[in-house]
């Protein structure tokens, strides 16, 4: 009998001193998700993640840089060439193979991040052996609609989310 | 270090036999043989540390979003309020975490009065103490110079000309604190500079603290000597539990202010940016200057203020031998618990009055506490070692408890 | 030198703190957030926003708050992008280095009403029109504060000179710089509510709580569950606590 109620005794003990462990990893927890997040993009931060770009005196075979989230946007008013350039390409040999229709909303603006691929420098406009973007840091190539087509980058400069406002103006992010 | 043998296996054996760390930490917070009578007041010395740390990670936090510069410290606090993810949780955390952080610290320390801890052996962890406790106020003080608000500013102003009470080379140090001829923004890059190290300064005293502590035991609430196996208990888990169950109770209390008035122990005049040009109204110290604040204003010269407040705090330095009775529990000191109940009560008026305008009635209410403090340890502490007649103390710890 | 400040601060402080005595309480009103668990009405801090911005904004400004963050009183973002185009600010330098104006946006902070502080004091006969930001919790029970002061304008008595300032019982020293701002008929409220002056004072200060502590709701919600758990881990920990020491008596 008395071993009855010491197990019955022992069990609440445990459960008692379990339930303790538990809320006090909760409470730990808890208190530590505001500490991670605090250094997560704040507000201010993330209400500049959109901007518009206004396009208009924008002449074609010129291209304008812009910020955008810290990093530069290209914007390109590409000419005919160079449209054709983009599109006379087998897609099937390229490293990152991607239609230039993909990659555009209106072929006559590219609008890519100007950040290579392959560890985050700038490439230069109009330069490279295809005539589209070559980044100094490691040599790579890319193409008038920002494929990557020689060098050691992964993939294609990326486009970011944009849609055209008006004829003139392009709203990014 | 006795049971953990270098021959075992595991990994924790492994490093503890090349880095005993593990064998430390069994030492020093689960085997460590802790007076088995110990009661609540005991909770406050691990709640400080707590607080230390909440103080040191919140604050490691908000340095990462404030700018320590005149134009920009009031805005980046309003940036941390209102964009950073949480940033107003620890923003206030912080606030109301030092003044916590207080408010535990002076448990402590009357504790520490009332039991006699600051008796032989126990002088240099007495010590330790009051050093903890002038680095937390030169760290107060420089973070509630950062939101750069008119009492930030304004108190900042005051407490640094207290410096130049000094003959002669009085003007010069101010200058020098300032770097400049005012408080401006020099004073507050240093003061930033300054409020991030000290917290370190702390920890290093605390590990020192704690190091004295552990070299002769706690005291307890008897006062007496341990007298064998039979008077202690390990640490874990009988004083963990106990100190997570204050902790978790202490919590709740601290939250409830940090949720529900967040900006009551503040002031609201630190919500208007700071003005060189304009005085607010009332300037008052944080809550937990107030008594030495009292006593600065209490005596009419400068100099003798500056010289009385820094007095208040170095007597304690020389209380153990101050304090001439043997006895060290003021359980069996009858006269010397009324006197500590009439000291804390001193200690609670100068608070009071420190918050007051320095004017007519206050004026010689501090004076009256003022110099009731001072006689409380320099002339009624030594006498009365002398004349008390202590009751008779109980042979040992065990006993009184196990007679329960 | 030193002795001089702390003298004027003396002095300052006991002059004030005669001429503080002489201000009247604030009257006790009870708001939507007066309560501990009391939250921000949204109407009534919408219509604050509207007096705001065709009354206070020409002279305060409440550059601390983002118009973005109007999202926390219901507004979506194109309601707020047109909220935020009644106001003009000098944007960046354009391509040629002028500085041309443009309308707020979303993203920008509350346009202030003068392009500095000394413009500011000029503009008002001297006298700088506080930021509204943080008005609520930079004074003293600050929302009972501003609706007392908004509604205490009365003649001064018989022989009280008041300067070039104004009369306001509430007032330290019972003289503001600032003519009575509201009247009654400042307004008409875009929902319909009847303009009054105490309906306009008790919106503007609703709206000015939010935007001294737009976490005030999340606070308090966030706040109600914390302590609950904290309460209940606190008795948990006590059982455990009891148990473990149990042992140690048998």
């Amino acid at each position: 009998m008395s071993e009855n109620i010491k197990s019955k005794k022992k069990s609440r003990r445990s459960f008692i001193h379990q339930a303790s462990g538990a809320m006090g990893i909760v409470a730990v927890s808890a208190a530590g998700w505001p500490l991670i997040d605090q250094m997560n993009p704040s507000k201010d931060v993330e209400a500049l993640a959109t901007i518009e770009v206004d396009i208009s005196e924008l002449v074609e075979g010129q291209s304008k840089t812009v910020l955008w989230r810290g990093k530069p946007l290209f914007i390109k008013h590409r000419s005919q060439k160079e449209i054709n350039d983009a599109n006379n390409v087998d897609i099937n040999q390229l490293p990152h193979p991607e239609n230039d229709e993909e990659r555009v909303k209106n072929p006559k603006y590219l609008v890519l991040i100007g950040v290579c691929t392959h560890l985050g420098c700038v490439p230069a406009s109009d330069k490279g052996d295809f005539q589209g973007w070559f980044c100094p840091c490691h040599g790579s190539h890319y193409d008038t609609s920002g494929r990557i087509r020689k060098g050691p980058a992964p993939k294609n400069l990326e486009i970011p989310p944009y849609t055209f406002k008006d004829e003139n103006t392009i709203l990014v992010g | 270090m006795s049971n953990l043998k270098k021959n075992e296996r595991g990994i924790l054996n492994w490093i503890d036999y090349r880095l005993p760390v593990i064998s430390f930490l069994k030492h020093s917070a689960v085997d460590y043989p802790t007076p088995r009578n110990l009661n609540y007041w005991w909770n406050f010395g691990s709640l400080a540390g707590f607080f230390l740390l909440v103080q040191i990670i919140t604050g490691v936090i908000l340095s990462m979003h404030y700018t320590a510069h005149v134009d920009h410290a009031f805005n980046s606090i309003e940036h941390i309020m209102r964009n950073v993810n949480h940033g107003w949780l620890i923003r206030y955390i912080h606030m109301n975490g030092a003044s916590f952080f207080f408010i535990v610290v002076y448990i402590h320390i009357f504790r520490g009065l009332y039991y006699g801890s600051y008796k032989a052996p126990r002088e240099l962890l007495w010590w330790l103490g009051i050093i903890i406790l002038l680095l937390m106020m030169a760290t107060a003080f420089m973070g509630y110079v950062l939101p750069w608000g008119q009492m930030s500013f304004w108190g900042a102003t005051v407490i640094t000309n207290l410096f130049s009470a000094i003959p002669l080379i009085g003007d010069n140090i101010t200058q020098w604190l300032w770097g400049g001829y005012s408080v401006d923004n020099p004073t507050l890059s240093r003061f930033y500079t300054l409020h991030f190290l000290l917290p370190f300064l702390i920890v290093g005293v605390v590990i020192l603290h704690i190091v004295a502590l552990h070299t002769h035991g706690s005291n307890n609430p008897l006062g007496i000597d341990k007298k064998g196996p039979q008077d202690s208990i390990p640490f874990h888990p009988f004083y963990t539990i106990k100190d997570l169950f204050g902790l978790s109770f202490a919590l709740t209390i601290f939250f409830a202010v940090v949720f529900f008035a967040p900006d009551f122990l503040g002031h609201p005049d630190n919500y208007i940016p700071a003005d060189p040009l304009k005085t607010p109204a009332h300037i008052v110290p944080e809550w937990y200057f107030l008594p030495f604040y009292a006593i600065l204003r209490a005596i009419p010269d400068k100099l003798g203020g500056v010289i009385a407040m820094f007095s208040a705090i170095f007597v304690l330095f020389l209380l153990p031998w101050l304090d001439t009775s043997k006895v060290r529990s003021a359980t069996f000191r009858p006269i010397y618990k009324i006197l500590f109940w009439i000291f804390l009560l001193d200690t609670i008026i100068l608070g009071w009055v420190g918050s007051k305008p320095a004017e007519g009635i206050y004026i010689i209410i501090s004076r009256i506490a003022t110099s009731y403090y001072f006689v409380h340890f320099l002339i009624l502490l030594p006498l009365l070692g002398k004349f008390e007649k202590s009751r008779p103390l109980p042979e040992s710890i065990g006993k009184p408890v196990l007679a329960e | 030198m030193h002795i001089l400040t702390i003298a004027i601060f003396l002095v300052s402080l006991i002059f004030n703190s005669y001429s503080a005595d002489k201000a009247l309480k604030p009257e006790q009103y009870p708001f939507s957030f007066s309560k501990p668990l009391g939250k921000i009405d949204k109407n009534s801090a919408q219509r604050g926003l509207q007096v705001y911005v065709e009354v206070c904004a020409s002279c305060h400004g409440l550059k601390h708050v983002a118009y973005r963050s109007l999202e926390g009183l219901g507004y979506n973002k194109d309601q707020i992008n047109r909220i935020a185009a009644q106001f003009q600010l000098n944007d960046l330098p354009n391509d040629e280095g002028e500085i041309l104006k443009r309308n707020a946006i979303f993203s920008d902070y509350f346009v202030e009403p003068y392009e500095n502080y000394n413009a500011a004091k000029a503009a008002n006969n001297g006298a700088y029109p506080p930021d509204l930001s943080l008005m609520v919790k930079a004074r003293k029970d600050g929302a009972n504060y501003v609706r007392s002061l908004l509604l205490g304008y009365t003649d001064a008595p018989e022989g009280f000179d008041v300067g070039e300032g104004y009369y306001n019982k509430y007032m330290a020293g019972n003289v503001i710089a600032m003519p009575q701002p509201l009247y009654g008929d400042d307004v008409e409220y875009k929902d319909g509510t009847k303009a009054s002056l105490e309906q306009e004072v008790n919106d503007l200060v609703t709206f000015l709580t939010w935007t001294s502590m737009p976490d005030l709701e999340n606070r308090r919600a966030a706040g109600l569950k914390v302590i609950f758990f904290l309460f209940i881990m606190t008795i948990v920990f006590y059982l455990s606590y009891r148990k473990i020491w149990s042992e140690l008596k048998n």
